[in-house]
């Protein structure tokens, strides 16, 4: 890139900016807008003859036409390198730590990562060596995290190691190899890249069906409606049905090695929270803190509508910067429906023909498009890296035939239905597991990994535990409509067997130690067990003797969920549970 | 310097356009005497909404414009004082001299804020005990046009605890505006008081600048003063009909329930003021989003629902005859940070009980009103529920956390053993009130 296009502002409406070009921009492309002191970013979001349409990340206030803007040469990108984690960023990658003040200032762009911080590298590529983008040149330590310095992902074609730096203490901004190309050229390479963040990476061999279950410690979702790495889901629910707490477990407990979380358009006391425990949180299978492993991109409601749009696709750039490295990322958006907003908010602006809800009509594809670009990889070294990919909904309206939840339901492969009935009924987490489904279950991939790592017929277990609680369900609705006298006792029994499951196995303590995160293990455990009892023929003398015996033995149940796995206090309730079953199932025989 | 233009070529009833040159974006601008706003730089056609209306500007009207956004002149002359939404005095006093500040700046960095953690005491149990506000936090009522939230937002503002009220009134009647300034009077406490009203009696796109104003004085006492400042709105279902009208006047394609598609953004650039500055200050919003039926799922209260931290449910009780704060519907989603902690330990499981046997009572009421036998159990859940709601849940109730506590055990102790109020023993033991069988 040589001389930079310059142009002058001629409309505005609101951060929508018309811009007089005097040379060639390309679409997206990343400007500034000189008002003053203050350098307005935005970018390029449509052209038509010699005017471009800008979206600005930034308030327009007291912008005038005629004002200079500089083209920037390149789309919108991130920072890529060691560093990353730990941050607090905003959507467009900022670091807000570093901002002054308490409030934020417009044109106010800050550095992501630290230029002068030295890290340990070491090397894992040789001279001579031949590699391509996203091969590992070498290695420095990132909290506790192997941080692969890789061949940039912009980097085409083929080439050959020409030199490395040995062992030792280099700044991102060092030379730490170079590589030669098919031409004989020479490029520097040093621990920092670019991505334009709305390119999915493509540095990887190739992209299989997943295959490996990702561990979430929920029940609801391990255990009836299972994730995969590399897998994607997404959780609607109307406000004050969970939401949050949800997101928040999941972060805390998945089984990854790095966390995203984009807290997109929603508010900020609640990223405040993730701020202020996260640090303290300690990490159950490191024992460190979690924030070590964490990078959180907050565009909270009130900050420029445009950044919000950017900020999910900020979060999953960095997600396929670490996968590259061969490691499982764990990426949240809280809510995507506050992204799916933004694109309407500028599409209304351009004047668009509207979908519907005043969507705009690629919803669905942009949708798709994004949560496309999860999965787990097969890298060139053969390692696999992954990214799964959550993002809640939120519904208008609770309504779930909204355009944003429709279009999401064809993107993502699980379904995490919150339902508000359960909710006010305090049945937490307020997964609906009826609602929910997970297409994963039915992958043979899933049954065959389920058959060596879980048990033979895991999957016919939990269909049986699904079909129960479908029978529950409707013997709910006979007793309703019938009354509790005018039902056969077997109408009681089978509803109470299906709350046995729900209270025991989809309900969850999310702020007990123990309870809030189970091993795979002991769900299997527990399955099995609840199972053996809904399969027990039951003998009791009058519907009214039913609700008692089965509260009472999902309070022992419960109470082995409160207890450390395998303890002798576990195994005394599991003793005392049986005992009762036993009561009302021998006196049949 | 300032020119002054005379050829405006399109008239709506909103807004004004004309050719200018070296406007800015959200300049103000005087039309014929009315102030006006930029809303729409084209070219050299800048479009200008006319906060007054239009009716009767003419096609040669004099055109300045001011060459700066809105603004408000902040300083502790203020307090005790009515403005309209421009910032003018209402009350005959003299202007404010002081600082001039534009309204709706920038919004606060999201890792300075604090994590709210101060309780703010109201003494309506139907809040302090169940639904407990914390300073830095925004919550709305969620009423029906024919509750008196209105005076329960008074109530609530004239008891709570903190150094400075601002309320910001949108379409109040006159009657209301009135209501809001004698009280104030006769309370003695107007000067703890800034006031930012547009009564009905103005044009309905006047008050879009109300909550601006409203919050740019808080922020002067919140970060310039360190003062624990609440914010008072209402009603905000008005200010988004006023926005409807605007994105409508500019040829906006409308989203769910005719409201702009910004609607969402809109509002949380309003309610997302609320915060726990690291100096101590803070600003806490209390507003009123009006319902038309008591139907949520409307776009007004549904995108307020996701940008809020809980909401406040007034309902009629037709057995005690009280409105009351709903339990069920009703959530202020901070709560857990203060309740138990700031307040006495058994805070938490006394709310839940209490609220839990209240839903045993919502039960037994539908099988009565179905013609099913009641059992003991259900007689006495009816009995409590009925003490409930007039002792503690309805809005004229007036006592200290700790009193709401004590009531709540006298009232389990009057109708259940423990293991029906079923609070974990060591809670239990220590409050129970009289004989334990």
């Amino acid at each position: 890139m040589n001389e930079k296009t310059k142009g002058k502002v001629i409309s505005i409406i609101s951060n929508l900016v018309l811009v007089k070009i005097e040379g060639p921009v390309f679409q997206n492309e990343i400007c500034y807008i000189c008002l003053g002191s203050e350098r307005l970013m935005a970018e390029v979001i449509k052209v038509i003859g010699e005017t471009a349409y800008v979206q600005v990340f930034e308030s327009t206030r007291g912008l005038k036409p005629g004002t200079v803007v500089e083209f920037d040469g390149h789309m919108l990108e991130v920072k890529l390198g060691p560093g990353l984690l730990s941050k607090n960023f905003d959507g467009l990658q900022n670091d807000l730590d570093k901002m002054d003040g308490v409030f934020l200032k417009r044109g106010c762009y800050t550095n992501a990562l630290e230029d002068d911080k030295k890290w340990a590298f070491t090397p894992l590529a040789k001279v001579g060596d031949e590699v391509e983008a996203g091969d590992w040149l070498g290695n420095v330590k990132e909290n506790w995290l192997d941080h692969k310095i890789m061949v940039p992902f912009k980097f085409e074609g083929r080439y050959s190691v020409e030199s490395i730096v040995p062992e030792g203490e280099y700044t991102i901004l060092d030379t730490i190899a170079v590589l030669r190309d098919a031409k004989g050229v020479s490029h520097n390479v040093t621990m920092v890249q670019h991505w334009p963040v709305k390119v999915a990476v493509r540095a990887y061999k190739d992209k299989p069906r997943p295959y490996r279950q990702l561990e979430t410690g929920i029940r609801v979702i391990d255990t009836m409606n299972p994730i995969l790495e590399g897998g994607t889901g997404f959780i609607p629910g109307p406000f004050g049905t969970g939401k949050t707490v949800l997101q928040h477990s999941l972060a805390k407990y998945a089984e990854a090695d790095v966390i995203i979380m984009a807290a997109c358009g929603e508010r900020a006391n609640e990223v405040v929270e993730i701020f202020s425990e996260f640090p303290h949180l300690v990490d159950p299978r490191t024992g460190r803190s979690l924030y070590e492993r964490t990078t959180i991109i907050a565009n909270t409601s009130n900050m420029p509508v445009a950044a919000r749009e950017a900020s999910v696709y900020t979060a999953m750039t960095i997600g396929e910067y670490y996968r590259a490295m061969g490691l499982k990322v764990f990426l949240l958006a809280d809510s995507t429906s506050r992204w799916a907003q933004a694109l309407r908010e500028m599409s209304n602006r351009l004047e668009e023909l509207p979908g519907q809800d005043a969507f705009p009509m690629d919803l669905s594809a942009v949708i798709a498009g994004f949560y496309a670009r999860a999965g787990i990889v097969k890298l060139n070294n053969g390692k696999t890296g992954s990214i799964t990919f959550i993002g809640t909904v939120s519904p208008a309206g609770g309504n779930l035939k909204e355009p944003v939840t429709e279009s999401t339901k064809k993107a993502a492969r699980c379904f995490y239905a919150l339902s508000q009935n359960r909710a006010d009924s305090k049945r937490y987490p307020a997964i609906d597991s009826l609602e929910s489904y997970s297409k994963y279950l039915e992958y043979p991939e899933f049954v065959e990994f389920s058959k060596k790592n879980i048990r033979e017929g895991w999957v016919d277990l939990v269909n049986e535990a699904r079909n129960m609680l479908v029978r529950g369900k409707e013997m709910q609705e006979q007793i309703n409509i019938l009354g509790d006298d005018s039902v056969p006792i077997d109408y009681h029994i089978v509803l109470w067997k299906s709350e046995l499951i729900d209270f025991t196995i989809l309900q969850q303590d999310a702020f007990d130690k123990i309870d809030a995160s189970t091993s795979m293990e002991r769900q299997r455990y527990m399955l099995e067990k609840i199972i053996d009892v809904t399969r027990a023929d039951f003998n009791f003398g009058s519907y009214e003797d039913v609700a008692p015996f089965f509260k009472n033995l999902i309070n022992v149940f419960r109470q082995m969920n409160y207890s450390e796995f395998k303890s002798e206090q576990f195994f005394g309730f599991e003793k005392e549970a049986l005992e009762l079953v036993s009561q009302v199932t021998e006196d049949k025989k | 310097m300032n020119k002054v233009y005379t050829k405006i070529s399109q008239i709506t009833k909103a807004t004004c356009s004309l050719k200018a040159t070296g406007v800015g974006f959200d300049e103000l601008a005087f039309i014929g005497g009315r102030l006006a706003q930029v809303v729409k730089i084209w070219g050299d056609e800048v479009t200008l909404q006319v906060f007054s209306g239009t009716e009767g500007i003419p096609t040669n009207a004099e055109v300045t414009f001011l060459g700066k956004a809105p603004t408000l002149k902040v300083g502790d002359e203020l307090c005790g004082r009515f403005f309209d939404a421009f910032g003018k005095p209402i009350d005959g006093g003299p202007e404010i001299d002081g600082e001039e500040r534009e309204i709706g700046g920038p919004s606060v960095n999201p890792v300075r804020r604090k994590q709210p953690s101060e309780l703010i005491a109201t003494g309506i149990a139907g809040i302090d005990l169940n639904n407990t506000l914390v300073s830095g936090q925004k919550i709305p009522f969620f009423a029906d046009p024919d509750q008196p939230y209105n005076q329960v937002m008074a109530n609530v503002a004239m008891k709570a605890k903190t150094d400075r009220i601002i309320l910001g009134g949108m379409g109040l009647t006159n009657d209301d505006y009135l209501y809001f300034k004698n009280l104030f009077e006769n309370a003695g406490i107007l000067d703890h008081i800034v006031s930012f009203v547009n009564t009905t009696e103005r044009p309905p796109v006047e008050r879009l600048l109300v909550p601006d104003m409203a919050l740019t004085a808080a922020e002067y006492f919140a970060v310039d003063k360190n003062e624990k400042v609440l914010v008072l709105l209402t009603d905000m279902t008005l200010y988004a009909d006023a926005l409807s009208i605007v994105s409508n006047r500019m040829d906006q394609i409308p989203s769910k329930d005719s409201m702009p598609g910004s609607l969402y953004s809109d509002l949380a650039k309003i309610y997302e003021k609320a915060v726990q500055f690291p100096n101590g200050g803070s600003i806490t919003i209390i507003a009123v989003t009006t319902l038309s039926g008591g139907d949520i799922t409307h776009a007004i209260p549904d995108n307020t629902g996701y940008i809020t931290e809980g909401q406040l449910f007034l309902r009629k009780d037709t057995e005690v005859g009280k409105v009351i704060v709903d339990p069920f519907r009703s959530l202020s989603r901070l709560k857990q940070l203060v309740i138990g902690k700031k307040t006495r330990e058994d805070h938490p499981q006394v709310m839940n009980a209490a609220i839990r046997l209240y839903a045993d009572a919502a039960n037994a009421r539908t099988k009565q009103e179905n013609g099913f036998d009641l059992t003991d159990y259900d007689r006495r859940v009816l009995s409590f529920a009925k003490d409930y709601s007039n002792d503690l849940l309805a809005i004229d109730v007036d006592l200290k956390t700790d009193e709401m506590l004590d009531k709540a055990w006298t009232l389990f102790a009057k109708y259940f053993s423990p293991s029906e109020v079923a609070i974990k023993k060591a809670i239990s033991d220590k409050f129970w009130k009289g004989s334990k069988d």
